[in-house]
Formats: C-alpha cells, structure tokens, sequence
C-alpha cells in the first residue's frame, strides 16, 4: 500500500523524532530561564540550571566547629558534629573528601586520617566529623574540609520574594482567584440580556477588581529585608499594566466604527483609505518618535502615561483597521440589508449586529494589542519613562538589571519570568484567536 | 493621583467618550441638521448619508494622520535641517546625510541590517515551513505547534534575557552555566568535532549556495534565452539586479569555506559567544529566529492544509516520493504565502531594535539601524542625523509598503 494518498509513510518514526527535536531546542532556553528562576545564586552560578533537575555531585568547602567546641573526653580532645548541619546545606551523602584544595577527594568516607602531633579526623557517609587530639585544639577557628557529595534536586520562592515583596505568591493567588469569581459573578448576571459583551464586560470587571484588590491590600506583605526596595520591579509590573489596558480597549472602538464605515459604507474615497491604512500598516514608528514627542511637549503632555496611551493607540490602530475591516467585510450582506429595510439606522447596524457579529476579530486584535503593548520597549522609553524613573515598566527594568546586574542571575531570571508570564497565560488562553488573528491580518 | 486610578479613569473617559462621540454626532446629524421630516425629508436623508461616513472615520483619521503621517513629513523635514540654540532651525539640505554617510558605524549598521535581512526571514521562513509539514502529519501536532509558537508571546527584551543565559560563559576550570559554552566544552580535537564543527556546516554553506544558484538561475533564464513573450525591460532589469546579488550572496558564502575548514578552533576555552565580533550578529539573530519560527509555521501550516487535495493525489499517483510532494507540488502552490510571511518579517527585521538595544546596545559591531538612530536621537541629540537614519529606514520598508498597496488594491477588485 506504499504511496497512497492517506496512507502512512515508512518516514513516520523520521517525523516524530525531527518534530520532538524542534520542540525541545525551541522549549529548552525558556526552560532554562523558569528553572533559574526558581534556583539559589550560589546554585545557579557554580552548576548548570540542566543539572538541577537531577540529583547532583557538588564539590564543597565546608568548616568544622571551632576549638571552643572541644570536648575533653578521658584526656582526648574532642571535637564532632554534622558538617551539613552546621553549614546548612542541603547534601544527601558523601562520596569522597579531603583535608586540602590540592587534593580534595583524597579519602573515602568513614575512613580515619592521621594528622601531625598525633591528631586525627573522620568523616562518614552523611557528615558527621570528629577531631580528636591528645593535645588541646588551639587556634580560633574550625578546620576546612573538603567534601564531594551529591545533592538533591532543590528549589526555592526566595527570588520571587525578592524580586516582589514577600508573600507575593501566595497573595497573588487569593487575589486571582477572588478577581475571576468577581468576573464569573458578572457573567452570570449579564448573560441573558447581553450574550456576547458579558464576556467582555466580565473580563474588565475581574481586572479592574484586581486592580483594585492589589491597591488597598498591597501585592505583598512587604519587602525582603536587604533587597534594594526590591528593585522597582513590583512597581513596573503594575506599571505596565497601567499602560497596557487603556492602549489596548481605546484603539478597538475607534478602529471598530472606522471598520464598519470602510466595510459597508458607500462614499467617494473608500479604496484610497483602504489603501492608506495598507500603507500605514508598514510605516516604522522609529519615524513618530521625535516629531511626536515634540508635538507632546508642545501641548503640554510631556511624557507620562496620557502621551503613551495616545501613542499606543495611533500605532496600533492601522492594524485594528485592516483586520476588522477585513473581517466585518465577510459578514453575510443580507443581514445587513435585511436590517437596513427594516429602518434601523447604521448607528443601530453597528451596535446591534455588527459589534457582537466581530467578536472574533475583536478578541484577536484584543491579543495583539495586548502582547505588543506589554512586550513594547521603544514607546515607553520615548514617551513614558521620564528624568525620575517613577514610570518605569517591566522591560525597561529587565534591560537596566541587564546592565547594572548582568551577574545576578537569580534576579534577572526571575524579574523577566514575571514579565514573561503574563503575556504566557494570555497566549495559551487565548490562542485561538491570535491564530485567527494572524491569518487575517496578514497582508494577501 | 494614583496611575491605577488614573488608568481606571482614562478606560472610562476614552471609552466614553468615543461612545459619547459616535451616538450623539449621528444623533445630531440625524435630528438637527438634517432632520427626516418636513418638505425635505427624502433630499436630507441622503444628505446625511453622505456625510455619516466621514463621522465613523473622523477619530481613526484623525489618529492616523497624526501619529502615523504627519510624523513621516516632520521626520523628512527635521532630517533636512539643524536645530540651532536657544530655538529654532537652519535648514542645512543633504548636510546630514552626507555627516551620516561618513560614519562608519553607519555603515556597520547598514551592512548588519543586510544580514539580519538576508539571514532572519530565509530561515524564520524555512524553519517555519519544516515544523509546518510535519506537525501536520502527526497525532501530537498541535502540541508541538503551540510550543514552537510559544516565543510570539515573549518580549525582545524578555527573550534576550533567555538568550543570554544560554550564551552566558564562566572561566575556564568552573562549570558553565549557558548552555552553549556547556556544549562547546564538550568538544575535543579529534574526528567527531570535525564533522560537526567544520565539515556539517560547510555543507550547509553549500547547500546554501547552491539554493541561492538555483534561484539565480531560475531569475536569469528568461533573460539569457531572450523570451519575448516575457516582461518588458524593467522586469527584466529587477531580475538581473537580483539575479546579481544572489551571485554576489554565494560568493559572500563560498569565500567564507577556506578559512571554516582550515582556522585553529579554540579547544576547551570558553567563548564570549557575544564579543565575538562578525559571528556575534549571528547569535543575535538567532533571537528573531526563534521568535518569528512561530508566526511563520502557523501561516503556512494554513496555506499548507488549504492545498487541494486532488493535487497531492494526483501527484502520488503519478508516482512522485514525500520529497518531490513536497517540494514539486505543495511549495509552488502556496508560493503566494511564502511571500507573505517573509516580507512580514523583512519589515519586522528592518525595525529591530529591542534585542541589539538589551543585549549588545550596539557595541561589538553588532549595530543596527534603529539603535544606531536611537543612539543619535537620544544620546548624542542630534535630532538631524537621528531622523536622517530614520528615513533610510523608511527609505527601506517603501518597495514592501508599495507592493503590498498593490496586493491589497489587486484583491479588493
């Protein structure tokens, strides 16, 4: 049955294995960048984020108890503990170790080293030590040891809490939760009379509820002491978040009625539109920056959140045109016709059949917007963040730890896991759309 | 005021207000000025007709012109003069042009951008189409689609952070913490690290010239076989242009096998892959990549499953393998589309400017165009030479903004 259409190909198994491929050199750096995140920085900087996932064998120096804790046992000097108790770490049992960085698995466990003036020293498989010596120990602190031993896997929220403020998990959560109930509350009220904006309606409501809960409870229960104000980045996030939902609804309901009047409106000029807004779909906003930024200044918006909101909105809107346009255009003429006959006037068309008819294409410009405005550096830099960095947002923050911090891995891994979240849950939930959105939007 | 509160407030007045806007100027227009009675009734009805249109467009105008238009005339002007202290500007013509053209970080950028713009979109587009095919074909397909989609929905900025872990190089002795120089300490002089390191690429660069020969030759013939049936001369023109830079491309790439097969590779020392000035484009870029492999693969796996069916079953029937399906009959039949999703990222690929700017910013020549304007506008102020570069970029997106003008025009008759 070789070569019939339908029929499987001897180069199935081939398949399989070149797409798990893909998969995994695709999946693998973002991984990398989610497991840091959740490391310490002494694991991330002396072990790759790939050896986490197992059991591992790390080298070590660790230090026994001082000469203070000597005992004297019948005349012998005694000095004994746990070497991971004491250094808490995290260790599962010992594999070798040594007394010098020369030579640092020159025993096995349990076995007994003499030292010079008669002194001895053991160490077994799970770390407890004992020094014994003739003589009274002298001297101030603990011998080093050397120790090789394997590990298990660990993970930590310190880094969230961190980079956050404490709690900032745990509290997050609540307040999710309490916001969706918020939103599924709506629904079920609105759903009879408005079946489709309910779900629009719904959303805004569990947001602004979340707003509002994190604004009289506060993200977190404070910052972690020693962390430089936790580094504006809780503070960037709701910053963000802050630009991102104005810039995403406002252009909609422009862009909407502009659609409909292109769409389904007879009037001298339309093709020359259209074909402007096809144009302007291309033209580099790296053009807008300074012109605008002077017409701001000039009428006295200077940089803030109203310049880039505006700003947002201009940018975005040839690509909200383009889709819903193209997208109303598809909608069954008789409907509209029908509508038309029956006296309702283009204001009513829209509004009553139009709007609830493109919520496909609403909801994928919705996404576009939403990504691009979130994941947006160059707008925020030119028109938002000013002298005093009180504006600032999640990827301005990540480029100047870049900078500032290139070293501290833990912080950057996290910091920009936060940011990359949320755009993440938006894209899985919503996929659908931003693929509907895609293929329509791009230019046949 | 608290910016949450004051986002809250701009939701409700700008959602407001374009509602506020839309109902009561057709009100307006429908009961004032050309109201649906009296003796005129019929005549102002169409009146107002002819005028609505222009109420529903009037915001989106006006935005448009403002944030888009109006600026690309500013910028032309502004990147034609100087601005002298204490207010005001001297108009100085071609003055900054020609100050940008002496640069040679302008030309650095220039020479980086022609790389990003040949490299990115060739094999966004090809490693798109790959997963394409073959998450069509399997039960998991649409797992893997949506994992390979992933890196659409993180930032530049975001996705340079996730590469630079993966670039990240500790001393020599340490354990490496990136993968990649994990990888390159795995290498040891011997057989193995000679095919993979020297010969698998250096059939790939051949593999690469000799695409682009094809392709050359496929653009030449009509004009080395003197067709008459075939376009006029300025047809003909564009495909010698192209036709020579793709001879000029397979030189670039052929002139670049002597010193891969023969150079000392540095064994066992742990590479700044970012420092590596010239290769370190090449790293950058593999960002885009693996940002764009996404868009790319959902686009085409479309164009891919609205192939028609009779074809493919009349291709196997006549005999032809999964290769020649592949490339003979489904490539040619959604051409179009490749074209589409390349020019798509061509114009993504001219305005890049988030990974250089959190990456590299543009040091170790790895400078594009959009940082090296950023650079000019906002560090070194000068607004001239900063809108100068501005326009090459525009200068650049113009054939694609023409052609697509042309598409759209075409489909709409």
């Amino acid at each position: 049955m070789e070569g019939i259409a339908g029929s499987k190909s001897h180069l199935t198994w081939a398949v399989h294995i070149t797409v798990a491929l893909l998969v995994i050199v695709w999946l693998f750096p973002t991984v990398g960048l989610f497991v840091s995140s959740f490391r310490t920085a002494d694991q991330i900087s002396t072990s790759g984020w790939w050896a986490a996932l197992f059991q591992t064998e790390q080298n070590m120096v660790l230090r026994a108890q001082g000469p203070d804790a000597q005992v004297d046992q019948d005349g012998v000097f005694v000095i004994s503990g746990n070497i991971f108790d004491e250094e808490d770490v995290a260790a599962e049992e010992i594999t070798a170790w040594g007394l010098s960085s020369r030579d640092i698995a020159a025993y096995q466990p349990g076995e007994t080293v003499d030292l010079e003036d008669g002194q001895q020293v053991t160490l077994d498989a799970v770390g407890n030590y004992r020094f014994t010596s003739p003589t009274e120990f002298e001297g101030r602190r603990g011998e080093r040891l050397f120790v090789t031993a394997t590990t298990p896997p660990t993970f930590t929220l310190e880094n969230y809490d961190t980079v956050l403020g404490e709690n900032v998990i745990e509290r997050m959560l609540v307040f999710l939760v309490a916001s969706a109930a918020a939103g599924a509350v709506i629904y079920f009220l609105l759903r009879s009379s408005m079946p489709v904006l309910s779900v629009a309606i719904s959303i805004a409501g569990a947001l602004v509820m979340l707003v509002l809960l994190i604004n009289i409870f506060g993200a977190s229960t404070g910052t972690v002491a020693g962390a430089e104000t936790t580094d504006n980045i809780s503070r960037a996030f709701f910053n963000t978040l802050t630009v991102v939902i104005p810039a995403t609804i406002i252009p909609i309901l422009i862009a909407a009625f502009a659609a409909y009047a292109l769409a389904w409106m007879e009037f001298p000029g339309r093709a020359l539109l259209i074909a402007c807004v096809v144009a302007l779909l291309v033209v580099p906003l790296q053009l807008a920056l300074i012109p605008l930024l002077q017409l701001h200044n000039a009428i006295g918006i200077g940089k803030g959140y109203l310049g880039v909101w505006l700003a947002h909105t201009g940018f975005g809107l040839p690509l909200a045109i383009y889709l819903l346009r193209n997208y109303m255009v598809g909608l069954p003429r008789d409907i509209i016709e029908n509508a038309r006959v029956d006296g309702a006037t283009d204001f009513q068309i829209f509004v009553r059949i139009i709007l609830p008819l493109s919520f496909p294409a609403l909801a994928s410009f919705a996404i576009f917007q939403f990504l691009w405005t979130w994941n947006d550096l160059l707008v925020a830099l030119v028109f938002l963040i000013d002298a005093t960095g009180e504006t600032t947002v999640m990827t301005r923050q990540i480029v100047e730890l870049l900078g500032t911090r290139g070293g501290n891995w833990e912080i950057l891994a996290t910091a920009a896991f936060v940011s990359i979240a949320v755009p993440l849950v938006v894209f899985f939930a919503m996929q659908r759309y931003l693929v509907r959105g895609l293929l329509a939007g791009s230019v046949k | 005021m608290n910016p949450a509160l004051q986002g809250l407030l701009t939701i409700i007045v700008g959602v407001g207000g374009c509602v506020g806007y839309f109902y009561f100027s057709n009100q307006l227009l429908d009961r004032v000025i050309f109201p649906a009675r009296g003796p005129n009734a019929g005549v102002n009805i169409n009146r107002a007709n002819q005028v609505r249109p222009w109420l529903f467009l009037f915001p989106a105008i006006f935005a448009l012109g403002l944030y888009l238009a109006y600026p690309v005339v500013e910028t032309l002007r502004l990147s034609l003069t100087d601005r002298v202290a204490g207010g005001g500007y001297d108009w100085v013509g071609l003055a900054n042009y020609t100050q940008m053209f002496n640069e040679p970080k302008f030309w650095e950028a220039m020479r980086n951008n022609m790389l990003w713009l040949i490299v990115v979109p060739a094999a966004a587009t090809a490693f798109g189409l790959l997963a394409a095919q073959l998450t069509d074909r399997i039960a998991w397909g649409n797992v893997a689609k949506s994992l390979i989609f992933m890196p659409m929905a993180i930032s530049f900025v975001g996705a340079s952070v996730i590469w630079k872990l993966v670039y990240d190089s500790r001393p020599a002795g340490q354990d490496q913490i990136g993968v990649l120089n994990a990888v390159w300490m795995a290498f040891e002089p011997g057989l193995w690290s000679t095919i993979v390191l020297r010969i698998l690429p250096a059939l790939l660069i051949v593999g690469f010239a000799a695409a682009v020969a094809y392709g050359a030759w496929l653009l030449a013939k009509p004009i080395i076989e003197r067709d008459d049936r075939g376009p006029g001369m300025l047809a003909a023109g564009l495909r010698g242009a192209v036709a020579l830079l793709f001879v000029w491309l397979i030189w670039e790439s052929v002139s670049t096998l002597p010193g891969l097969l023969t150079s000392e590779l540095p064994y066992g020392e742990p590479q700044n892959w970012l420092t590596i000035s010239f290769w370190n484009n090449f790293f950058l870029m593999v960002v885009l990549i693996w940002i764009q492999t996404g868009f790319a693969m959902v686009i085409l796996s479309a164009a891919l499953r609205g192939i028609p069916e009779e074809t493919v079953e009349a291709a196997i029937i006549d005999g032809a393998g999964p290769f020649d399906l592949f490339f003979r009959i489904k490539v040619p039949q959604i051409m179009g589309t490749i074209l589409v999703v390349w020019t798509t990222i061509t114009i993504l690929v001219l305005k890049i400017f988030d990974i250089v700017f959190a990456m590299t910013n543009g040091q170790w020549e790895t400078q594009v165009l959009a940082n090296y304007m950023y650079d000019k506008l906002f560090r070194a102020n000068d607004w001239g030479v900063g809108s100068a570069g501005a326009m090459v970029i525009m200068l650049l997106v113009t054939p694609i903004l023409v052609w697509n003008v042309y598409n759209a025009r075409k489909e709409m008759r």
